[in-house]
Order: structure tokens, then C-alpha cells, then sequence
């Protein structure tokens, strides 16, 4: 079991490390289904928390990927976008999109714990 | 005529499983002064028998006189070729006629394979990676091309050639109205003025639009035009009849980003202007913002090769206001057409015809130019139309031609009123030595 | 791999020819003196090389792997799956209609213009519009007809309108022409009749909307009953109302919008007016408005003067073109032949039974599949598969195992607000016979799920090809045949 107690959780799914690498959940990789295609961001952009960054793909449908933070892209994962199944495999290690430099640490505050995000997720309803 | 099935004893039946008294209870809930009755003096007149829509339609029909019981030397934009007897024969066969999009592959094998069929060729046909399974016609390609390289750059601004089709031109802007769109101007020898193109090439400019040939059938310098665009990081959009294709060198050779052009000239009737065929093609680079659907290769669960409509998340059904068009049904049987006629012409098929057009159209040329007060407009090279000025007023010309059974070129006053008496000629493998003589001799005789 | 049918360039041998034409009667010089080389083609492009007995037997071939509507009962939803009648392939296949240059003088072409002022004519009958635009090539491109019309109109008044209001169980094409238009979309939620939430509609109408689009009947195949009220809303808002007319097979003949409220609308003549759907199109999509907005209809237009028909070629007011030349004139003739054969009886006949069959249908199916407003529809039903999706079993799965009954698939998971959804349009021309063999169908495949699930996890069986690997489709696109 992986010890994901690093990660701070968005409601909208996505996740980011304390080195500012942005994924998403194990949930949400399920509700997707089988990834076919990520869109990223391009480097050297900035965002602001909860912009669209991105997006990701299934056969039948497209998500957004907001940024949980504000901050500038520095670096995409170029193994997920050839093969965009490690998203599926790998949530929360190979399966990581891009990487922020995070402009404000404090922003991490309001994100949820992996343990407070397991108890949103019994809140909410399937959307798909 | 009904084409209806139920007998009265089904309806009865059918109603008493539903749980109505009548039909009318099924839709009650319209406004009862909604409800649609005949006009008196309306048009609608109640139904008839096949024997006599088909002597009404004949009827019509023949009120239409047409390119191929006179003699045609009318293009721009829309081609009298010869179409083989196979191309309707299979075209026309219900298991292709009345289907519909592939939605479920596994039932829709046919159209999905003769339409990846149809992605190889229009790709390999104008030097692309990849083509889509069709637009709606030439002018909306060329529209759905530049909205992608707006999306694409990022930029407001789009460049245009005078001497693309102007049709074309007035759908470009009917579909970008909300950008800027210039002109430019084409210089003595007919083709895009150089030194024009480069003073309005800036940072803004999203994409350079040409036709070419262009529309007085004059073969630009692709790849100058190319390389001034690429510069300034604009795209490049090459809008080329396909015919052309098989002697000119295609687009993506030349340095085009997007190639589109009127698939018509493949195997498609006249047809008074439609249905045509938008062909679209690009760099691999730009896939992901291609409007349209798009056939790709699988396997079944046996492992078996199967093909499937792909990259749908593109699309107006999955993606809504973000898809990169509003497109949805397409012209898939055209598209059949296109492959078919390709498939009968083959590559030195293609070739053949490519060049039997280009050498009649100059012996056409060759011809009228030795006529007195009549001149070739432009002296770049030329495929299949070139355009023609005399001291005659069009008019005049057409309504001569027309009296011995010849469909003339096209007045070019509406277009190009710069152009004084000024005609666009075409001439295709249809028009034989012999009516080309007959309408040199027509014009000597003015 | 194992191919069933090569692809052409698979057949290809060298030199094997097909079509030839005559040797070239013209002295002329040869292509490399007319043409400078550096504009000549290198390369030949890859085109097969085949017989023309080749050729007919591959795409023969290829279209018995297809599933039609000539062949399959076809109820795809929303798609109006017909009989398309054969005098329509006739008529629009003679000389004096196919072999007409769009460019000939108008003197030549008084059959066509006849025609087609004939059908605007009866198309503004059916549905009380003042005007008619033909040129439309298919709804997606009529309904940006009919935005940018709106959009000219409000621009004339001098009015900032930049919204439009889109219902969530609005077809993909509405929120996405209204973007190519340049409009901002505001999706409006349905309310749990499946018809527009009024007072969601309220909140979002004001002084900046432009139109609200409704389809009618709805995707959800019910009549928006509430449609006098929407019309009042909007028009005091200043708004026009707009008809996505794609269901229209359900109104014709009975039923006229314009008295519903509605200022513009598009039409599917490869749906309601029998055109062939072709595996994908050519379709048609013609832009009815009323008075006050016929002036901004694209051009050319064709206009009669006594006995005369001519064009058009520009206004003053108008959006522009949309396309080039006249329209999808084809398929106008096809549509053309249908009104004059069935006259407005025979369309009124059509849709009493498109509605009738679709409610028959219903009533089969409802207790296996209960539909997502318990009432009766118009000439479609939304069924809902999501009982059986708690086993396992998905829509998708249940319709797969219909192929292998000789059934093409009803339109499923559309519209997005139903879950599992399965939308099943028979349209009148389908018989009792063939509905109730389709109803003894989904009761096997009932069955099947209770006694033998995996069979419908492994459908279809009997396809030319199994069910298809879309994610490797998607992950790895391979678009063109390479060698």
C-alpha cells in the first residue's frame, strides 16, 4: 500500500505532491475508464488555482484538469503522453501529468488530506 | 403515395396495447391552435402515384438545359468529368445508401473501411499525414481550415488570395465573421502578389490562404508562399482541385499546414452545386483540432483488423461548445464516390486524366489566342481554365455559343470587375478536338 | 490479424488497370513543356492498381459488412431511420438535373429553380415560416445559419445579445454552433418531466440573450408542453426562439412551429423528408425564419418574376454565404419528390404512425426497460438500461447482443441526462411485425443476462467482426493505410 499522506486532494480529483507534481485520484482514473489521451499544459505557463490546465480523455469523454494551485508549469510527463494507460496503472506515481512551481504554499491549506478526501468521496455523488 | 405499413386492425391492436382510445390521444399536449391544415390555395396538394411524380419531375428536368447535351467549357470551382457506370452502380446500393453514421462499428464495417480507404488517398493524393472522412464542400473546408488555425495560433488575423474562389472567400467570411480577414491582391501575371503577402505577414496573421491552382486556373509559387508564411509562424492553408494532383506536385510537398479542396471533380455529378465533397487533410501535428470524424484501425476480440470511428473526444457529441466543429453528419457517400473513382483511375489513371485535361485546355488556349482582339489575361502556367479577354462583351459571347449548342466560360465581371471583358474557359478530357475547333471557329466568326 | 475483406491497396498489382480514356486527340506538347518542372508532381500518389472487376467486387463486399435500414430494422434515435423511397434515387438521378452546371446562365436551369422555389414554398407551408434557405448542406451547418442570422438581426437593432440558451438534453451541435457563431452557451437544466426547467430559464434569460434554442419534440422524444410559456419568456426578453428541427418527423403535417412561437428553424431532410442517410450523409439542413429575419437569409437567393425564376446574388442585409453555390440540390430533389408523393395527407399519415409505432414500442418495452418520463412520447422513446448496470450489464453490452439478432442499435447514452440511456425511434414506416420481432429480441436478451450474462459481455457473435477495441483505437491512431 502506498502511503499517499504527502498528496493534498482537490474535490475536482486532482492531487499534488509537495514538489508540486499534479495527477489524479485512484477514483477518478476509475470513473474515467480507460485513458486514451492527455492534454497538458505548456511549459513555462502560468496558472491560477482551479484554471483549467489540461485535460484528459476517454474514448466517449473529455475531463478538465484544474491546477490545485497557482503556479507555473515547469516540467509535463512525456511517458503519459505515450502511453496514457499508466494513468490507469498508476495513479499516484508513473501516472503524474505536470509539475508546478508552486507560488504559494499556503494554497495547499485549503486542499483535503488523502483521509479527508477518502470521506468527501462517500459524500459525493457519481457523476458518470 | 403511403409508405406506411400499419393496416387499421394493427392500428387498433397497437392502440389498445399503448392504452389510448385514438392516435389523437398521443399528442394532446399540442396547442390545438398549433395544429397544422392545409391551405386551400397552398402548394401542399394531397399525395400522388409514383407514374405521376416521376412525369412531374421529368417534367422540371427537362426544362433544364445542360453541360452534356451542349458542349461545356464551364469550370470554376465545379467539373463536367466522366464518371464511370461504377461509381452509381455501387453508390447506389442500399447497404451503403441507408446507413448511417457507423455509430456501432461492428454493424458498420463497410462504410468504416471504404471511409479509411478514403483517409489514405486524400492524405497520399495532396502529401499529408492525415485526412478526415469528409466535410460539406469545398468552401466550408476551406471555413473549418482557418477556424482551426485561429483555435491553433491563438491569432485574430487571416490572409486570403484574391484568387482563391470567391465563393469561397464570402463562406471564409460568413464562418470567421468575428476576425479580420484581408485580401490579397494578385499581381499582372495572376498569381498572389509577393511583395503584398509580405507586408501584411505580421505576429497577428493566424493563417495564408491560397487556391492554386488559383481560380483563373494559374499554378502558384507554393513554396515561396510557404516559406513567407512560416516566418511569421503563420499556418499555411492550400485549398487544390484534386484532378490537378496528378501532375502537380501536392500541397504538403510545398510546405501547406492544412490541404483542402472540392472533392466534386471525383466522381461526383454537377449537380446544380451539391452535394460536393469537402476534402480536408493535414500535418499530423494539428490532429487533435481536426474538425470531423475520423476513421481509425482496431482489432476485435479475436484479433481480427477492424476499423472504428477514433479520436471522437474531438467531436460535437462528446465535447459540445469545445469540440473543434459543429459537424456532425458529413458527406460519406461522396466520399464512397471519391474512393471508387480513385480506385477505378489509379495512380497513373489519375495521372493520364490529369494531363489530358492540361493539354486540352491549351489547345483551347493556343487556339484563341491567334484570333484577333482576343488575349490570354495572364501568362503564368495554367492547368485546366485560363481566362480570356476580348473586345466582346461576354454577353455577347454566351448567348452566341449558346445558339450553336455551347455552354461558354464563366463572365468574370461579377467576380473580378477589374477584369474588363474578361472570361474564365475550362476545358476537361469531355470536350473533344473537334468542339474545342468548333468553338474557335464560333469565336473568329464574332 | 486476419483481414475478411483486403483494403484496395491490399489488392493492388502493377500495371492492372481500370478505367482508360481515349488517347489524347490533340496536337499538343507534353506536360514537362507546359508545366515548369519545379511545380510537378515527383512522386505518384499511393492510389491502388486494380481491375474494375476488382473494384466492384471489393466495395460490393464491403457493403455487405453493413447493417442499413434497407436491410435491418435501424431504430436509431434521433436519427429517423425510414423507408427512403427508390422514385427519389430516380428522380434525382435524371440528366437534367445532375449534369446542370451551377454556373450556367439562369435561362438554362428554370427546372431546378422551379424546383427549388416549389419546395421552399411547401417547406414554409409545413412549418408556417415566411421564408426558406435551402443551403444548409446539413443541420449542424443550418443551425449556424440560423445563429448568425439571429446574430445579424441583433446587430441591426443595435442590441448586445451574445448568449444563447442551450438545454441540457440538447444535441451536441446546438452548444457547438452557437460557438462558432460567437455566442457564449448557458446550458438550462431539464426539470425531471424532461422538459425545460422554467424557472432554471428565468434565472438565465435577460437583456443579453439571443436565442433560446429548444428541440421539439425534445431528444427525450416528448413534446415541451410548456413551449407557449418558454415562447412568452423569451420574446419578452427580447429573444428569439429557435427550433433544432431535427425530430420534426414527429410534427409533420400535424403540427406547424412557427404557431408554437418559434422565429427560426432548421430542418434534417435526411430524417423527416426521406433523403438517404448514406452511411453519414450528404444530408440537408434548410433555415426557415419568419418575416423579419428572411432579409438576412444567406444568398444566392432564387426569386419568381411572373413565370420566370432568378437569382439573387446579393443583399444588402444578408449573413453571406454558408457554402458555396446552391445547396445539397441532390438532396433537395429528393425531398422534393417525397412532399409531392405523400402530399399533406400522406405527411400527416407519417406522423400519426411514427408516433403511434414509437408508443407501441413503448408499451412492449417499458416494464424491461422503463422509459425516463413515465408517459406516453412522440415518435421516440428514452428507455433506461441502469437497472441492469448494478449486475454489470450495460447498455452498451444489451445492444451489442441486438446485431447479433439482425437488429441495428438504438442511439445509446444520448441524451447525457439519462443514465444507461437508449433511445429507440421504430419511425412509421417500420411494421407491427418487425417491431414485435424486435421486442422478442430485447425479452431474449432479458433472459440472457439472468442465464448467461457473458454472452452479452462478448457480443455481438455473428458480426463480420467482434466487438472492437476502441481504447487501442484511440491510444494508438493508425488513420491511413501505409505499406
Amino acid at each position: 500500500m502506498l502511503n499517499l499522506n504527502h498528496l493534498k486532494f482537490a474535490k475536482t480529483h486532482e492531487w499534488i505532491s509537495p514538489d508540486g507534481k499534479v495527477g489524479i485520484s485512484e477514483h477518478a482514473q476509475k470513473e474515467i475508464t480507460d485513458v486514451v489521451f492527455v492534454e497538458f499544459p505548456s511549459i513555462g505557463k502560468s496558472l491560477a488555482k482551479e484554471e483549467e490546465a489540461g485535460s484528459i480523455e476517454s474514448v466517449k469523454a473529455a475531463f478538465p484538469i484544474y491546477a490545485p494551485c497557482s503556479g507555473k508549469v515547469i516540467t509535463v510527463n512525456e511517458n503519459v503522453a505515450k502511453d496514457p494507460s499508466l494513468v490507469n496503472q498508476s495513479p499516484y506515481e508513473n501516472g503524474w501529468f505536470f509539475q508546478l512551481e508552486i507560488k504559494d504554499a499556503n494554497e495547499l491549506q485549503n486542499l483535503m488530506t488523502y483521509d479527508q478526501y477518502q470521506e468527501f468521496l462517500k459524500t459525493e455523488v457519481p457523476s458518470h | 403515395m403511403k409508405f406506411t405499413a400499419n393496416t387499421e386492425q394493427e392500428k387498433k391492436e397497437m392502440l389498445s396495447s399503448i392504452g389510448v382510445a385514438g392516435v389523437e390521444e398521443l399528442f394532446k399536449n399540442i396547442p390545438s391552435n398549433a395544429l397544422f391544415s392545409p391551405k386551400k390555395e397552398g402548394i401542399l396538394k394531397k399525395g400522388i402515384s409514383e407514374m405521376e411524380v416521376l412525369a412531374h419531375l421529368k417534367n422540371l428536368s427537362s426544362k433544364n438545359l445542360t453541360v452534356a447535351d451542349h458542349t461545356g467549357f464551364l469550370g470554376a470551382g465545379s467539373y463536367f468529368h466522366f464518371i464511370s457506370a461504377v461509381v452509381p452502380a455501387l453508390i447506389s446500393r442500399g447497404e451503403f445508401l441507408t446507413a448511417y453514421t457507423p455509430y456501432q462499428p461492428e454493424a458498420s464495417q463497410g462504410t468504416l473501411q471504404a471511409t479509411f480507404e478514403f483517409q489514405t488517398m486524400i492524405a497520399d493524393l495532396y502529401g499529408m499525414n492525415i485526412a478526415n472522412a469528409s466535410l460539406y464542400d469545398g468552401a466550408s473546408a476551406l471555413a473549418e481550415a482557418a477556424l482551426l488555425a485561429l483555435r491553433e495560433t491563438g491569432r485574430k488575423k487571416i490572409l486570403v488570395s484574391r484568387t482563391t474562389h470567391p465563393e469561397y472567400r464570402l463562406t471564409l467570411q460568413t464562418y470567421c465573421n468575428d476576425f479580420e480577414i484581408v485580401e490579397i491582391p494578385y499581381s499582372k501575371d495572376g498569381t498572389v502578389a509577393l511583395e503584398k503577402l509580405n507586408e501584411n505577414l505580421n505576429e497577428d496573421v493566424a493563417c495564408v490562404i491560397i487556391q492554386n491552382p488559383n481560380f483563373f486556373g494559374l499554378i502558384e509559387d507554393g513554396q515561396t508562399i510557404g516559406e513567407l508564411a512560416q516566418k511569421k509562424n503563420a499556418l499555411f492553408i492550400v485549398s487544390a482541385n484534386p484532378i490537378s494532383l496528378g501532375i502537380l506536385e501536392p500541397p504538403g510537398e510545398y510546405g501547406a499546414d492544412i490541404a483542402i479542396g472540392e472533392g466534386q471533380p471525383l466522381g461526383i455529378s454537377l449537380n446544380y452545386g451539391g452535394p460536393y465533397l469537402g476534402l480536408f487533410s493535414c500535418k499530423e501535428k494539428h490532429l487533435r483540432k481536426v474538425p470531423g470524424r475520423i476513421v481509425g484501425i482496431t482489432k476485435d476480440l479475436e484479433d481480427k483488423r477492424g476499423f472504428v470511428l477514433t479520436l471522437q473526444t474531438r467531436e460535437q457529441h462528446i465535447r459540445r461548445e469545445k469540440a473543434t466543429s459543429n459537424i456532425c453528419t458529413n458527406e460519406a457517400l461522396m466520399a464512397l464516390a471519391a474512393t471508387i473513382h480513385l480506385s477505378l483511375l489509379g495512380p497513373k489513371g489519375l495521372k493520364e486524366l490529369a494531363a489530358l485535361n492540361l493539354k486540352k485546355a491549351h489547345l483551347l488556349s493556343e487556339e484563341i489566342k491567334k484570333i484577333p482582339d482576343f488575349k490570354l489575361s495572364f501568362s503564368s502556367p495554367f492547368f485546366n481554365e485560363f481566362v480570356i479577354q476580348s473586345k466582346h462583351k461576354p454577353e455577347i459571347i454566351q448567348e452566341h455559343c449558346l445558339k450553336n449548342k455551347i455552354v461558354s466560360g464563366l463572365n468574370l465581371s461579377k467576380f473580378y470587375p477589374e477584369l474588363e471583358n474578361a472570361m474564365l474557359w475550362c476545358v476537361t478530357e469531355m470536350n473533344s478536338k473537334d468542339q474545342i475547333l468548333q468553338l474557335v471557329s464560333l469565336l473568329k466568326g464574332l | 490479424m486476419n483481414p475478411q475483406e483486403p483494403l484496395i491497396f491490399e489488392l493492388s498489382v502493377r500495371d492492372r488497370r481500370a478505367l482508360e480514356f481515349p488517347a489524347c486527340d490533340a496536337q499538343s506538347p507534353e506536360v514537362e513543356q507546359l508545366i515548369p518542372e519545379k511545380f510537378l508532381r515527383k512522386k505518384l500518389p499511393q492510389l491502388p492498381e486494380v481491375s474494375e472487376f476488382d473494384v466492384v467486387r471489393h466495395f460490393t463486399r464491403l457493403s455487405q459488412l453493413n447493417f442499413s435500414a434497407d436491410t435491418n430494422f435501424y431504430p436509431l434515435g434521433s436519427c429517423t431511420m425510414k423507408y427512403n423511397p427508390k422514385i427519389n434515387e430516380k428522380t434525382s438521378s435524371l440528366a437534367g438535373f445532375t449534369d446542370a452546371h451551377p454556373y450556367q446562365d439562369e435561362s438554362h436551369l428554370q427546372g431546378s429553380m422551379e424546383l427549388l422555389w416549389n419546395l421552399e414554398k411547401m417547406l414554409c407551408e409545413l412549418t408556417g415560416m415566411d421564408a426558406f434557405s435551402l443551403h444548409p448542406a446539413a443541420g449542424a451547418q443550418g443551425e449556424l445559419t440560423g445563429l448568425l442570422v439571429a446574430k445579424k438581426y441583433f446587430k441591426t437593432l443595435g442590441e448586445n445579445r451574445t448568449k444563447v440558451l442551450v438545454p441540457d438534453s440538447a444535441h451536441g451541435t446546438n452548444p457547438a454552433s452557437a460557438n462558432i457563431a460567437g455566442y457564449s452557451i448557458k446550458s438550462v437544466p431539464s426539470n425531471k418531466r424532461g422538459r425545460i426547467d422554467i424557472d432554471a430559464l428565468k434565472n438565465v434569460l435577460d437583456e443579453t440573450t439571443a436565442l433560446v434554442m429548444v428541440t421539439c419534440p425534445n431528444t427525450l422524444g416528448l413534446f415541451e408542453d410548456q413551449i407557449l410559456e418558454i415562447s412568452k419568456l423569451a420574446h419578452e426578453a427580447g429573444a428569439l426562439l429557435y427550433m433544432d428541427g431535427a425530430n420534426f418527423n414527429a410534427l409533420v403535417g400535424l403540427a406547424e412551429p412557427a404557431k408554437l412561437g418559434f422565429d427560426i428553424l432548421h430542418l434534417n431532410l435526411h430524417k423527416t423528408f426521406s433523403v438517404p442517410h448514406g452511411g453519414g450523409g450528404p444530408g440537408a439542413g434548410p433555415v426557415g425564419v419568419i418575416q423579419k429575419l428572411s432579409k438576412f437569409l444567406p444568398t444566392p437567393r432564387i426569386l419568381k418574376e411572373k413565370d420566370k425564376f432568378k437569382i439573387m446574388l446579393e443583399s444588402e442585409s444578408t449573413i453571406g454565404q454558408v457554402r458555396a453555390f446552391f445547396g445539397n440540390t441532390g438532396a433537395l430533389v429528393r425531398a422534393y419528390t417525397y412532399i409531392l408523393s405523400l402530399g399533406h395527407d400522406g405527411l400527416k399519415d407519417v406522423s400519426e404512425n411514427a408516433i403511434l409505432n414509437a408508443n407501441y414500442l413503448l408499451s412492449q418495452l417499458k416494464d424491461l426497460f422503463p422509459p425516463f418520463v413515465p408517459e406516453t412520447c412522440m415518435h421516440e422513446s428514452v428507455l433506461s438500461g441502469s437497472r441492469y448496470a448494478k449486475d454489470g450489464i450495460k447498455t452498451l453490452d444489451i445492444v451489442k447482443r441486438l446485431l447479433d439478432y439482425g437488429f441495428y442499435a438504438p442511439t445509446i447514452y444520448f441524451p447525457l441526462i439519462v443514465p444507461e440511456a437508449m433511445m429507440i425511434e421504430p419511425t412509421e414506416t417500420e411494421s407491427k411485425k418487425s417491431m414485435d420481432d424486435f421486442v422478442s429480441a430485447l425479452k431474449t436478451i432479458a433472459q440472457e443476462m439472468k442465464d448467461n450474462p457473458q454472452t452479452l459481455k462478448e457480443a455481438p457473435f455473428t458480426t463480420p467482426v467482434r466487438r472492437l477495441d476502441e481504447v487501442l483505437a484511440a491510444r494508438n491512431p493508425i488513420l491511413k493505410w501505409k505499406q
